[in-house]
């Protein structure tokens, strides 16, 4: 299931504000019943969007003029709580391709990252440039330059970083790790013996 | 100089590194249960692909199995699905499965230690984040997602980065009335939410020694919600006493060989680490959340904070959480009116949970406002609480005596709190809409303080209520 190289991710962008942002709020726990992921996209950020009533909240994901947009920027500590891999499931589905923010809990990254997901992170100053770029004109296209570790929005170029073994495995189309694993059977075999696991 | 255990356990284990620059590292157990690891067999059925090493993955239910009637087909017809789901996909794969009535079924990180088959040295994964519980007894115990659920069924190995390592020492002797939810609400209120992004926690010092397996545990558990991937505990007598005669533990002789290898995982005394605490345990007291993350909380003596008082984001994270908990702020959390109160989880749902509220409440009643629930983390527990008439104390006291399983900590069975109810929660998160509502507010304290919390029907200082000096 290796998939394509990921050099570069563009698109519209879209600002959720908050810090502490949790896969609860990403996405609520009842939504975890199922047993494929295919129908997450509409749950993203559901108790957000919508009241107990299902009404819109007209939250910021459900302005006509942020459609389609495919780069969601957040502050510190992005997807921190559970492990539920239905949280970057339903980001996925929605139709973000990579995310940028302050910085990132560590499961909810290495769950983006293998599913194709770049999470890179740029300072404060910077990602409110960009949110008032977009507000400005919700149109502008942004590129998230994996190898340059750039993001161009607008005539603007900010600096982001991201973790250097999730760099290499999106340039090298390695960054869902399966098949890499699969090659070494025989020394995985070894370990297991020598620790007496096997 | 010498290696901490992280170091060990790491270097034992690792396979070999990967051209992305990150580790094979192999599992040594690997726990899965109905919510996040169904989906991890169809992705390999989509590979065509087997599960490498059955005999090292167990299985059971938690999440959504309701805690009133267990009986199948369960109601909610997508809860029984799933359940058959993980149910088929473990006998297809000659996994073992600890289902509802075996005698073992229960919260997956109550089960493992329970039956021995978390140990000393090893590397543990499972679907959830709280997976770190099983470092207490001095493992490298990681929270993964479903892909990586998948890895390991396929190749008992995972892709991963190294941590850093803090040392959290707290030392001395914790006062009466503070408990080790105490000692982890306070480290996280200490270090934030996300001070341990890229470590593995190592919990060390007197106060940490001196603690029992399953107040390790709860320590353990909350390492995730400080932002550690993991945290551990050198394991010691206490641990291998624990593990002696335990139903999968080593016997005989190979337990004594056994012991020999575990005690050689503990850190080497003249070990490094990248940062190191130290917290003096007296200084702890019974604490509280006010917010809706862990880190914000403060002791039942203190007021909650003053916005007015911090500049900025703090200011709008104080105001935001202050407003969604309807609470004000500058006033104490003493005196706040509950509406449940919540007793269980796989931070606080063990058998010494239990026998340590039992103790303060026999012989009192819950507030009549008050809905109570306790809800044993396994069945193992329910069995041992029912044997020392525990049950009947807490339904004589005004609780519900519930059936095992996550229950109220993630709601995601039919145990929720309904519009915007108020919970005392021996749980570990209080995120907006965690309990099941998405207006629902959790208080995170320790059962001694969610029971004190039942009987006064407001937020109370268990000392004061229970007499504890």
């Amino acid at each position: 299931m290796t998939g394509m190289k990921i050099e570069k991710v563009s698109g519209k962008g879209v600002y959720v504000a908050g810090n502490d942002i949790d896969t609860d709020r990403i996405i609520p726990a009842r939504f975890l019943k199922c047993v494929t992921f295919d129908e997450l996209g509409p749950a993203l950020f559901y108790d957000e969007r919508f009241d107990t009533q299902d009404n819109s909240k007209h939250h910021v994901l459900d302005k006509a003029e942020h459609s389609g947009a495919q780069v969601l920027i957040s502050d510190a500590n992005f997807g921190c709580g559970s492990s539920r891999e239905h949280a970057p499931q339903a980001i996925q589905k929605f139709g973000f391709k990579a995310v940028i923010a302050e910085s990132f809990a560590e499961i909810f990254h290495g769950n983006c990252t293998t599913l194709g997901i770049p999470c890179v992170t740029m300072v404060k100053t910077d990602r409110e440039m960009i949110a008032k770029i977009i507000a400005n004109d919700p149109d502008t296209d942004m590129i998230v330059d994996i190898e340059g570790l750039k993001v161009i929005c607008g005539n603007h170029v900010f600096n982001v970083e991201m973790k250097d073994s999730a760099r290499e495995a999106f340039l090298a189309a390695s960054y869902d790790p399966l098949d890499t694993l699969l090659v070494a059977k025989s020394a995985v075999e070894e370990t297991a013996k020598r620790l007496g696991y096997a | 100089m010498g290696k901490n255990l992280y170091q060990k356990v790491w270097d034992d284990h690792v396979v070999g590194q990967l051209e992305s620059g990150q580790y094979q590292l192999f599992i040594a157990l690997h726990l899965i249960h109905e919510v996040t690891s169904p989906q991890a067999f169809g992705m390999l059925k989509d590979k065509g692909l087997g599960v490498a090493y059955p005999q090292r993955t167990f299985a059971t239910v938690d999440h959504i199995i309701p805690t009133t009637d267990q009986s199948r087909p369960l109601s909610d017809d997508m809860a029984e699905k799933m359940i058959q789901v993980l149910s088929d996909a473990t006998e297809e794969a000659g996994i073992e499965f600890f289902a509802p009535k075996s005698g073992s079924q229960g919260i997956v990180h109550v089960v493992g230690p329970e039956l021995g088959l978390t140990q000393p040295g090893m590397t543990i994964c499972c679907g959830d984040s709280h997976t770190s519980t099983h470092g207490a007894f001095g493992c490298i115990a990681l929270g993964i997602g479903t892909s990586q659920v998948r890895d390991v069924l396929a190749s008992q190995t995972l892709a991963i980065d190294p941590l850093k390592v803090r040392r959290i020492s707290v030392e001395g002797k914790l006062s009466a009335g503070v408990t080790a939810k105490d000692v982890t609400l306070h480290i996280i209120r200490m270090l934030g939410v996300n001070g341990g992004v890229g470590f593995a926690y190592e919990y060390a010092g007197s106060a940490i020694e001196s603690m029992t397996m399953e107040e390790r545990m709860t320590v353990c558990n909350m390492s995730i919600e400080g932002g550690a991937r993991c945290g551990y505990i050198n394991p010691d007598q206490t641990t291998f006493d624990f593990l002696q005669g335990k139903e999968r533990s080593p016997q005989g002789a190979e337990f004594d060989s056994a012991v020999e290898r575990w005690k050689s995982y503990a850190s080497d005394a003249d070990a490094s680490y990248d940062d190191e605490i130290v917290i003096q345990a007296a200084e702890i007291k019974p604490t509280v959340t006010w917010g809706i993350t862990p880190a914000q909380s403060i002791s039942i003596e203190e007021l909650t904070p003053d916005p007015e008082a911090v500049e900025g984001l703090d200011k709008d994270l104080i105001n935001d959480a202050l407003s969604y908990m309807k609470l004000a702020a500058n006033a104490p959390i003493k005196g706040t009116k509950i509406d449940v109160a919540f007793i269980g989880s796989c931070t606080n749902g063990r058998l010494s949970d239990f026998e340590a509220v039992a103790k303060l409440i026999e012989g009192r009643h819950v507030a009549s406002n008050v809905k109570a629930i306790a809800v044993p983390g396994s069945e193992k527990v329910d069995v041992a609480a029912r044997a020392l008439g525990l049950h009947e104390i807490f339904e004589a006291a005004g609780f519900e005596w519930r059936l095992p399983g996550c229950s109220m900590c993630l709601a995601m069975n039919p145990d929720k709190l309904v519009g915007d109810e108020i919970c005392a929660s021996s749980s570990n998160r209080n995120f907006v809409g965690r309990q099941g509502s998405p207006t629902g507010r959790t208080l995170l304290m320790s059962p001694m303080m969610v029971a004190a919390a039942a009987i006064e029907g407001q937020v109370a200082d268990a000392r004061e209520v229970f007499g504890l000096e």
